[in-house]
């Protein structure tokens, strides 16, 4: 078992040796992940953890993959994309551009998501969705648009809870174990690595979501991410957080308005 | 004995539970005298769900505030919160919530070990496991932490349980404080209680 102090040396060395700074993640959660790799990894002792740590840069990528949650789903929360379809992305089609941020995408399933649903509107032409996490290898996958067909009943159940009216299996081809997205749907994407601890405000965007990454920050992380999203969103634009996560406790947020009781809120000055 | 020590020390109570267990607290939290000196904490193994009608339900056998935790609430004396679907509940230093999506812990999210666990990081000996009826193993091994780090464990009889197999496991592989039938528990959580 990884102590508290131990914790701190290894946040230490992946910060000097790598740039990666974890120090204001949420603690608890944290520590919970070091020990899960550490048990994973069958390390005798936390010295020998620590010395794969500083001496094997290809370790790293293990390291992070380990450290961050990568999970995702296709329409996760279907009535949180319902609200999307309903009231979100209609006011802004009449918007030349529609400018949308997914921060923290991880494999990029609610970012094909997203697609679908602008697709579906019509606005996909008009769209540009930027999909950013700091781990390299979860965009990667991202990029492929291939995700697992085992899924494929529950994304199309969430699809159609999600007020979808297709036939799902339309977006994608089977292919052995995987289902492929179709091409014209990826064609709106750009992915790049972003790091929320530690990179700026690049765009402005009329949506932003950001779900179920906040969770794994300090407060102090929490408010530094939502300013950065503060200083990114336009006028009247969105911000969609997780299903248990909120603006409550920010300075920001006499700035928006939330929708209904939805974890989306919009700007209002 | 120990009673006047468990009311001064007392800083969390930490149920857990799975199939059976909400009858078990709907007994229990009405029979709770307010206001509690301590944080009460639930977990229960739910299906994904976000609906919110567990915690409506428990609300109308309870004067206690409750609620479904959100992310970064404070675990603050007196009030009662309830482990969201889907999502592991941690606690941190300060004494505060903070959710976690990430892998299921004994095909669980929430699981009662994750919870347990890091409750006992951050109260050590001031703090109370409760394990209920289940049909899982999910919850021994946070017992055992929260043994390791002083604190009091509790399991329900198993033979009053709805499900026993969960209760069991944690008196077969945890040195056990206490196995108590549901009237023995309410009266054992009235007694952690310094106001009452």
């Amino acid at each position: 078992m990884i102590e508290e102090d131990e914790v701190d040396l290894v946040l230490n060395d992946l910060f000097e040796l790598y740039g990666y700074d974890f120090t204001n993640y949420a603690r608890a959660s944290l520590k919970r992940r070091i020990n899960r790799l550490f048990l994973l990894d069958k390390f005798p002792s936390f010295a020998e953890f620590r010395y794969r740590l500083k001496s094997d840069a290809d370790y790293i990528k293990r390291v992070i993959e380990g450290l961050t949650v990568t999970v995702t789903e296709m329409f996760r929360d279907p009535l949180f994309y319902k609200i999307l379809r309903a009231e979100v992305i209609p006011s802004l089609a009449s918007k030349p551009f529609i400018r949308i941020w997914h921060a923290g995408c991880s494999t990029g399933e609610e970012v094909f998501s997203m697609a679908i649903l602008l697709k579906e509107a019509g606005l996909l032409h008009k769209s540009l969705l930027y999909a950013t996490d700091l781990n390299p290898e979860v965009l990667e996958k991202a990029r492929k648009g291939i995700f697992p067909i085992v899924q494929m009943k529950q994304y199309s159940e969430n699809y159609i809870e999600s007020g979808g009216k297709n036939d799902f299996s339309a977006y994608y081809t089977a292919q052995y174990s995987q289902a492929k997205f179709v091409e014209t749907l990826a064609e709106r994407m750009i992915f790049s690595t972003h790091n929320l601890v530690s990179d700026r405000s690049f765009n402005e965007f009329d949506l932003i979501l950001c779900r179920n990454v906040l969770i794994y920050f300090d407060k102090y992380l929490q408010e530094r991410v939502l300013n950065l999203f503060n200083e990114s969103i336009g006028t009247l634009g969105y911000l969609a957080l997780g299903s248990k996560e909120t603006l409550n406790f920010s300075a920001i947020k006499p700035n928006y308005k939330q929708i209904n009781k939805e974890k989306i809120w919009r700007r209002i000055s | 004995m120990a009673e006047n020590k468990l009311k001064t020390a007392c800083k969390a109570v930490v149920i857990g539970g799975s199939a059976g267990s909400i009858e078990v607290l709907l007994k229990l939290l009405p029979a709770l005298s307010p206001p509690l000196s301590f944080a009460l904490i639930i977990v229960l193994h739910r299906k994904n769900s976000t609906d919110s009608s567990l915690v409506n339900l428990l609300a109308l056998k309870t004067n206690l505030p409750i609620r479904e935790v959100e992310d970064k609430d404070a675990a603050a004396p007196g009030e009662i919160y309830l482990a969201p679907a889907d999502y592991h509940l941690l606690i941190e230093k300060e004494e505060m919530f903070s959710l976690d999506d990430s892998e299921k812990v004994n095909y669980s999210r929430p699981s009662l070990d994750v919870t347990f666990e890091s409750a006992a990081d951050v109260y050590g000996s001031s703090l109370v496991g409760i394990l209920l009826s289940g049909a899982n193993a999910d919850g021994t091994a946070g017992l055992n932490t929260i043994k390791k780090k002083g604190g009091i464990i509790v399991a329900q009889k198993p033979e009053t349980a709805q499900s026993s197999f969960m209760p069991q496991q944690a008196i077969l592989y945890t040195p056990i404080d206490y196995v108590f039938d549901v009237e023995e528990l309410t009266v054992f959580v009235n007694s952690l209680n310094a106001n009452a």
